[in-house]
């Protein structure tokens, strides 16, 4: 008798306990959220409008994109190794992003930073350091006849900082800035 | 409620969680809110993920943005993840009444405990988290999937969605760790900023560290709670400072590239310090969600994370059971302190006597055992080699790391481990029940004996349990339990690695 009342006082309980917290708290949390931020709670789309005055989404700007031409800000390498950092494989794969950047701007003698020549955590990593950027800044502006400064300014619109200055790594968000080089995507002018 | 009862209302009332969940991820394909059309899983996939979200682990055998429905999350998994946070409170506070209370056959009930840890802290506060990480960018929508062509190469990307941040909230706040997405919170659309990252990192430790106050508060000794606090806080610092060292001083260094630490596996925006700190965060309370690929951790750094687990998760620990495991090693150092001078262990005015012992013995020791046999079980099995992503003694830390994980309800892994396999499933998910619901049926039954006992008065041969000399005793038991049960096994997996680093 005492079981089968506990019981009973189990289902039902579970059963408040999926609608509050299951069904009415979700509802909640989405209905402010489409209220109050619908550009984040909807994947923080780059939407630009046309010139003939339809819309169009470029992405997410939390998502990386591959880009591989030189007139692009290039990004971290896509994926998810999961390699142990001092592993043979990943040294190797290391190594051999290092040769690809040489190839492929055989011009420039500067060091690779370190995100440039290793995978993200997400694999999809949006940012890359505001050194990898500045790495790549001779090589966008000669493939594009623009001045260096002129791609900086664009990086650095497109560059957020450290969260009051300490929290946190600064990053750039290489969709807008290939976007912005584009014309795609209208930017305050920077100088 | 007297304990038996009390026990036998949480184990029902998981019980009814555990079966509801399993079904609705068999059932999921027939269900509402099923945009992309997923198929129920597999019962083995099934009865791991159930298993493990009730009892707080989430360890995760799938990737929820290929796996799960909309459905299956918000009214399964997000529920679970309240519950079962709000059980380890309701057993916690059991406990402390077990403390408090004198000559009385009750210890509370569960089902007013469990309600009101639930209502007026729980969803309040996940509902505030959730907002603020909807506005750096954290998905909330019931849409179907996105496609978007590529800028450079006009590819179709899929850019998922879902209500993700209501149950990221409570992921975190509940010490819970299960990603919505299967990246974790290492993925931009489930922690897309500095602040939203910091705001994550705080709300896992916010329960758990509050709860050390409110347990002084309970017996009305703040010292009590302080000196616990001290003692998971000396771990606490102790282990971030190791793994942020490891991760940017004990890196690969290459020619032509700028020696910056270890940035492999690592978001850029959260770089070598948050990720560290988030190492730590997530294996010190027993969330297991991560920002950075623990896989990919130094061999050093990945060592510390997985010690934490090992220990019990009782520095900070889960929800209600970080604090309830934190006691049972107290009362351990009380009885042995108590052996060494003679005189019969008391804490907060409560005789330790052997049925209480054995309950803490329980508490204590079934993790442990579990971690061992599960890594000896899994190294034996002779596809084993076939489910790891690296190799060496590398490879036997993911292993090792796995059960680490499962045995102490943490739910973290190394990526590399493929674990959606009949064995691991099966294997994982009794682990996850037992390391779960064993010691939390001891701490009930603790709490029962505790209460019915009378209080003895403070005398000057007393043992002070809220001095420094306590505290340095607490954390030389929990050193060495820990360190005997598994520096064997560290030696041939992380210590080995570091040793062969080439």
């Amino acid at each position: 008798m005492k079981i089968k009342k506990l019981f009973r006082a189990a289902v039902v309980c579970f059963g408040l306990m999926t609608i509050l917290c299951g069904i009415i708290y979700t509802a909640a949390v989405t209905g402010a959220a489409q209220l109050l931020f619908p550009d984040q709670a909807n994947g923080s789309m780059i939407v630009v409008t046309q010139e003939d005055g339809t819309q169009k989404e470029y992405g997410s700007q939390l998502l990386a994109q591959e880009f591989t031409k030189p007139q692009y800000l290039i990004g971290r390498p896509l994926g998810v190794s999961n390699l142990s950092p001092v592993s043979k494989e990943q040294q190797t794969l290391v190594l051999e992003r290092i040769n690809w950047w040489h190839s492929f701007d055989p011009g420039n003698q500067e060091e690779i930073p370190m995100d440039l020549v290793t995978a993200s955590g997400s694999g999809v990593d949006p940012h890359i350091s505001p050194e990898a950027a500045e790495y790549q800044v001779a090589r966008i502006a000669a493939a594009r006849n623009m001045t260096e400064d002129e791609v900086r300014g664009i990086i650095k619109t497109c560059t957020k900082g450290r969260l009051l200055g300490f929290i946190g790594e600064p990053g750039v968000n290489v969709l807008k800035v290939n976007l912005a080089l584009d014309g795609l995507l209208k930017i305050k002018k920077v100088v | 409620m007297n304990a038996g009862k009390y026990a036998l209302s949480v184990f029902l009332f998981n019980g009814a969680g555990f079966v509801f969940l399993f079904g609705l991820l068999m059932l999921q394909g027939v269900l509402p809110f099923n945009p992309e059309g997923m198929k129920g899983t597999s019962w083995h996939l099934a009865f791991n993920t159930a298993a493990s979200f009730v009892s707080n682990t989430n360890w995760q055998s799938y990737s929820g943005e290929s796996t799960l429905s909309y459905f299956t999350q918000f009214s399964g998994l997000a529920v679970q993840n309240f519950v079962s946070a709000a059980t380890g409170i309701a057993v916690l506070f059991a406990l402390i009444r077990g403390f408090v209370l004198k000559q009385k056959n009750t210890i509370g009930n569960f089902w007013a405990d469990l309600v009101r840890s639930t209502l007026y802290i729980l969803i309040p506060i996940s509902f505030l988290v959730a907002l603020l990480l909807v506005s750096q960018g954290v998905v909330q929508s019931f849409d179907s999937y996105k496609e978007v062509a590529m800028l450079e190469n006009g590819a179709l990307q899929t850019i998922p969605l879902g209500p993700a941040a209501s149950q990221i909230a409570i992921k975190q706040l509940g010490t819970n760790g299960g990603g919505f997405f299967g990246m974790n919170s290492a993925f931009p659309l489930e922690n897309p900023t500095v602040l939203s990252n910091l705001i994550q990192v705080l709300s896992i430790l916010l329960i758990p560290a509050a709860l050390c106050v409110s347990f002084g508060r309970a017996v009305k000794d703040g010292r009590q709670g302080r000196s616990i606090y001290i003692t998971m806080m000396i771990f606490f610092i102790a282990a971030l400072a190791a793994i942020t060292v490891s991760e940017q001083f004990a890196a690969p260094v290459f020619d032509y590239a700028a020696a910056s630490g270890s940035m492999e596996g690592k978001e850029v925006i959260h770089g070598i310090g948050a990720s560290s700190l988030w190492a730590v965060v997530t294996t010190a309370a027993s969330n297991g969600s991560v920002n950075a690929m623990h896989d990919s951790l130094t061999p050093l750094g990945g060592m510390v994370s997985m010690f934490l687990m090992q220990l019990g998760e009782i520095v900070f620990g889960g929800v209600g059971s970080g604090l309830y495991g934190m006691l049972a090693f107290v009362l351990l150092t009380v009885f042995i302190a108590g052996l060494m001078v003679g005189r019969t262990p008391e804490y907060l005015g409560k005789k330790v006597e052997p049925f209480d012992m054995k309950m803490v013995c329980l508490i204590v020791l079934v993790p442990p055992l579990m971690t061992l046999l599960g890594t000896s079980a899994a190294v034996s099995m002779p596809g084993a080699r076939s489910w790891l992503t690296n190799s060496g003694a590398h490879g036997f830390s993911e292993i090792l790391y796995a059960f680490s994980s499962m045995a102490n309800n943490n739910g973290s892994s190394f990526g590399g481990f493929y674990g959606n396999t009949p064995f691991t499933n099966i294997l994982g998910g009794i682990i996850m029940l037992m390391v779960r619901f064993v010691p939390m049926t001891a701490v009930i039954f603790l709490a029962g004996n505790l209460a019915q006992k009378k209080a003895v008065a403070v005398s000057e041969g007393t043992l002070s349990t809220s001095n420094g000399i306590f505290i340095g005793l607490l954390i030389g038991v929990i050193l060495i339990i820990g360190a005997l049960s598994f520096l064997p096994a560290l030696a041939l997996g992380p210590i080995a690695d570091f040793f062969t680093m080439q």
